[in-house]
């Protein structure tokens, strides 16, 4: 709706008191709480686009001068399981969304059903963040004390990875830049990972709320602003995806 | 706008002027989504040297762009809400460039 409409609709309401029990008396309209709430949910969003974006930063110059070592610490990652993990989350966005349609559409079973199915597309997603972290532990490919230069000074000494992309050994100082892709894969997929976390706790409650008629009373600004919240680490996920996963394929 | 939204607004309740987006959107979107994901991964085996990146790279933005405009309802929101959003990327566009532009510069004259 334009701004112009907001006033009108509040000039006409102006004179008397009867609204929904959920608007707050300092508005005017139910309207104008709506999108001051969901106003208030981009400027969050937005300090999260800057939290992230030194991530991205960090990533962009570091692989800009260990090439070598991120072109080769990326070819440890699975294709499979990233582009799964990405299928996964993008269907996740599309439950949540049909979500918040069915609080605005009063659909209460829907709603519920949806908010599950997100609920476990989630948790399907940190699984499957687990069975890749887990097999970094085992190679060990976290770093630290225990960090291993073997993959990477010897590609041969990992034959299911050197029988994809036949990388030529690094010299020792390049091989142990490897710690700094690992360190910013961790940081990366963790924060996002702990945004899941985050998120998969406030469905399980929502969940509960909703099946107690929650959100599907003609105020679903809090289904509306999680769905953002969502479809943010969504899209967080979305840029993860190529600059972990795909783009050191082939140099 | 002055005049009702033409899809799916006839139901339209709760929240007032709210402007609800069809099921139907969402199910394309996120076909598109799912199609553009198969195809970043097909491209990733195919050897196009620095264009690898360009290509992955380019349908990641695509891909956001779509769940910012449609999954986030920004295409139907506010004014406010638009120039919010575009202000956002506009300075994480502008940090990145300076800082980019800073680290890539600095070997300059030295060879």
């Amino acid at each position: 709706m334009s701004d112009s409409q907001v006033i009108v609709h509040g000039a006409e309401k102006a004179g008397h008191h009867e609204h929904p029990s959920y608007q707050r008396h300092h508005f005017e309209t139910t309207a104008q709480q709506f999108d001051a709430t969901n106003f208030a949910m981009w400027i969050f969003l937005l300090t999260e686009i800057m939290f992230f974006g030194g991530l991205f930063m960090a990533y962009l110059i570091f692989r800009n001068w260990y090439y070598p070592a991120f072109v080769e610490g990326s070819h440890q990652l699975s294709m499979f399981w990233g582009t799964m993990n990405t299928t996964v989350l993008i269907v996740s966005s599309f439950t949540m969304a049909m979500g918040v349609w069915c609080a605005e559409k009063k659909l209460k079973n829907g709603l519920v059903w949806s908010l599950i199915l997100t609920f476990l597309l989630g948790l399907g997603f940190l699984g499957i963040k687990s069975i890749e972290w887990t097999e970094k532990v085992e190679k060990h490919h976290v770093p630290g004390f225990h960090y291993s230069i073997q993959a990477f000074t010897n590609p041969a000494s990992d034959p299911e990875v050197y029988k994809e992309y036949h990388d030529n050994p690094l010299p020792p100082d390049m091989a142990a830049h490897t710690q700094v892709y690992f360190f910013l894969y961790f940081a990366m997929t963790g924060m996002h990972a702990l945004h899941m976390v985050i998120g998969v706790g406030i469905l399980a409650v929502m969940i509960f709320l909703a099946r107690a008629g929650a959100y599907t009373n003609g105020h679903f600004t809090f289904v509306e602003n999680f769905g953002l919240y969502w479809h943010f680490v969504d899209i967080i996920w979305i840029f993860l995806y190529p600059l972990l996963y795909l783009i050191s394929r082939h140099t | 706008m002055s005049e009702p939204h033409a899809h799916d607004n006839a139901a339209a309740h709760g929240e007032d002027e709210h402007h609800i987006v069809s099921w139907r959107v969402y199910l394309a979107i996120v076909l598109i989504l799912l199609a553009a994901t198969g195809t970043t991964a097909a491209v990733s085996y195919v050897d196009l040297g620095i264009f690898n990146a360009v290509v992955a790279l380019a349908i990641g933005v695509t891909k956001a762009t779509l769940v910012v405009l449609f999954f986030m309802h920004v295409k139907y929101s506010t004014k406010l809400t638009k120039l919010t959003v575009a202000s956002g990327i506009f300075t994480f566009l502008v940090l990145i460039g300076m800082t980019l532009a800073d680290y890539i510069t600095r070997a300059w004259g030295n060879w």
